[in-house]
């Protein structure tokens, strides 16, 4: 067994999980909101992209740019018209709404695709390879890594260096205050859920090239994501990134012990993370 | 100068819950006798409706009263039915003391669940019991002795021979299999009467008063002498029992196991959730009208499969938004009826006080 080769696979596969944690994260950070349905959002978005390049016969690349302004329109919507009845100071009704969602989403997409394994495919890139010395690495998986850091660049330029994201500081740190000074935190969650489904997408894109999927594999995802989150701290995103990786190696070093091991794996180093860090390794946030 | 005290009682009956308490005995007594008087299929049935009761009726002291918003309890519906597997084909234990073992090592799982996940703030609280529950699952499914992935059987003897079943057999003149459909059934009553009871009495007592305290206003209630903390993880504990118990004893009946069906999150967490948020969360009647109106959707429905899930998912979100206590909540609103009365009402006294409070305090 090639350890450098399985840690470094481990760290790419990170990358995807930083991606899917991303957006929970973010919403998280500004409206506490905690969304249960948010690996059947990434598995809803990886659908949109197979539908668009197959109807269209387009690179899913370029089905996914289409896709996110469709995602960040549901996300909008979703949060507007729905979430954002449910906020408030008891944790139920945003929990169990989003539980509902979850099971409406799974079973929407189990009656309109059926419960077979899909997959998006992306050409000649999937099998590319790119040689780095001792070991190779797949451009897909380096795509992915590279796409969720070029993600959260993105996201923390965006939080800290623009009005929308001072909006979005202000209404996390306190909605009524942020209302006096014209900003609408109605709105501020909406834009927030919107831009998180456009991470969403791009999550997705790599979801939906580098392994099957199928209605029912959101619940893992979300899993995957909330663990990344944990393990990083909460409120950082760089954090989100750590945990992702930390998650990522410790399932493939539990895959090349025995594939059986691989999820296993991946939750014994959280809970020990839990149970040594509570707080997570990079936390941020006080609350 | 002296002042006349005022002689104020505390009471929680309502002259509703004197009349449920005498129908309910009637209906008790109904329902023991009720594989005398309706057809298997009719007990399997009922069996299905009272051991759902059980697992809804635990997930709403957990949600409704102690605050803690779990999606992780199908770990104990599993770990106890795989507990009674284990106990049965190792160890050659009877079915039915095997369930009683199955309540004790749920808890067993829940002490150290509960380290990990107490540490997680509210929501997140939530997936952490769902990551045990995976983790359960995914330790399970390598037990080779009990299966692995594709699960096992109870030995045919094991269900046969099971305790009372050939007492019953021989005294009602049931044939086995009958026979033990009706100790199943019984238990699952004993079940729904000991988890309705406790709950009940835990609500009523000095405890369920500290109980409602913390969910309202933790700091405040700590700030009273209530410890938070101990109460939660007492409700915690006891509540894995009594869903080992109900996993175990649904399995008894089932005699076929496998880690996908005995830990799904579908069938012991979701359809428990909708059962008590239809039927009105932090009520203990709720439950009850909720698994009453499930039971009837999946009949009307069964045969649209996954439109039956996503119609009931739908209905979930409808009533969190528009009634947040349920449809049982629409109802004792209106009437006022209660049936298990848990508020406290000051009587007696110059200023006859019958202000109610906020629900359930």
């Amino acid at each position: 067994m090639n350890w450098l080769d399985t840690i470094l696979q481990g760290v790419l596969l990170g990358g995807l999980y930083a991606l899917f944690a991303a957006g929970l994260s973010l919403v998280f950070g500004i409206m506490r909101l905690v969304n249960l349905a948010h690996g059947d959002l990434i598995v809803l978005a990886a659908f949109l992209i197979l539908v668009l390049a197959t109807t269209l016969g387009i690179n899913p690349f370029v089905a996914a740019v289409i896709a996110m302004p469709l995602m960040f329109a549901i996300g909008w919507a979703l949060q507007y018209f729905l979430l954002n009845r449910t906020l408030g100071k008891d944790i139920l009704p945003p929990l169990l709404v989003t539980f509902g969602l979850s099971i409406v989403i799974q079973n929407g997409l189990l009656e309109s695709f059926s419960a077979d394994s899909r997959r998006v495919f992306a050409g000649r890139l999937e099998s590319a390879s790119v040689n780095l010395g001792p070991v190779t690495a797949g451009i897909m998986p380096l795509m992915t890594f590279f796409s969720a850091v070029a993600v959260i660049v993105c996201l923390n330029q965006l939080i800290y260096r623009t009005s929308v994201g001072r909006a979005f500081r202000a209404t996390s740190d306190d909605p009524v205050t942020a209302g006096l000074m014209g900003i609408r935190p109605q709105r501020i969650f909406a834009m927030a859920t919107g831009l998180a489904m456009v991470v969403v997408t791009i999550a997705a894109l790599y979801l939906g090239t580098r392994a099957n999927f199928d209605p029912t594999s959101g619940p893992s995802r979300l899993i995957y994501a909330f663990e990344a989150v944990i393990i990083g701290g909460l409120g950082s995103l760089w954090g989100t990134l750590a945990g992702g990786i930390i998650l990522g190696v410790a399932q493939t070093v539990g895959a090349a012990m025995n594939p059986e091991w691989q999820i296993l794996a991946g939750h014994l180093a959280f809970l020990a993370v839990l149970l040594f860090k509570p707080r997570g390794l990079f936390p941020r946030a006080v609350d | 100068m002296t002042m006349a005290i005022p002689s104020f009682t505390v009471e929680t009956r309502t002259r509703a819950s004197t009349f449920s308490a005498i129908a309910v005995i009637a209906l008790l007594l109904l329902a023991f006798a009720a594989p005398f008087i309706v057809s298997r299929g009719v007990i399997q049935d009922l069996f299905f409706i009272l051991t759902m009761l059980v697992l809804a009726q635990n997930w709403n002291l957990l949600a409704g009263y102690a605050g803690l918003i779990s999606v992780g309890q199908q770990a104990f519906v599993g770990f106890g039915a795989y507990t009674m597997f284990g106990a049965v084909i190792l160890f050659g234990v009877d079915p039915v003391v095997a369930i009683l073992i199955a309540g004790a090592f749920a808890v067993a799982l829940a002490i150290p669940t509960a380290f990990f996940t107490f540490r997680l703030y509210g929501p997140y609280f939530a997936i952490g019991t769902w990551v045990v529950a995976e983790v359960a699952r995914l330790l399970l499914a390598q037990w080779k002795a009990l299966g692995g992935g594709t699960g096992t059987s109870l030995p045919r003897d094991a269900t046969r021979d099971m305790m009372g079943v050939g007492f019953m057999r021989d005294l009602f003149g049931m044939k086995t299999s009958e026979a033990g459909d009706a100790l199943t059934y019984w238990l699952a009553l004993i079940l729904v009467i000991a988890t309705i009871g406790f709950i009940y009495g835990l609500l009523r007592s000095k405890q369920g008063l500290g109980l409602a305290a913390v969910r309202d206003n933790e700091q405040a209630a700590r700030a009273v002498g209530v410890d938070a903390m101990r109460m939660k993880t007492f409700v915690y504990l006891a509540t894995a029992f009594m869903t080992g118990l109900a996993g175990a004893l649904i399995y008894v009946q089932k005699a076929r196991i496998s880690p996908d069906a005995a830990f799904s999150v579908t069938d012991w967490t979701a359809y428990v959730i909708f059962i008590v948020v239809i039927g009105g969360i932090g009520t203990i009647e709720g439950p009850i009208l909720g698994v009453i109106i499930f039971f009837l959707l999946q009949n009307l429905l069964a045969d649209y499969g996954s439109w039956y899930l996503l119609m009931l998912g739908l209905l979930g979100i409808a009533v969190m938004l528009f009634a947040p206590r349920g449809l049982w909540g629409l109802f004792s609103d209106r009437t006022s009826i209660q049936l298990f009365p848990v508020r406290r009402v000051l009587k007696g006294g110059p200023l006859n006080l019958t202000h109610k409070g906020g629900p359930h305090g």
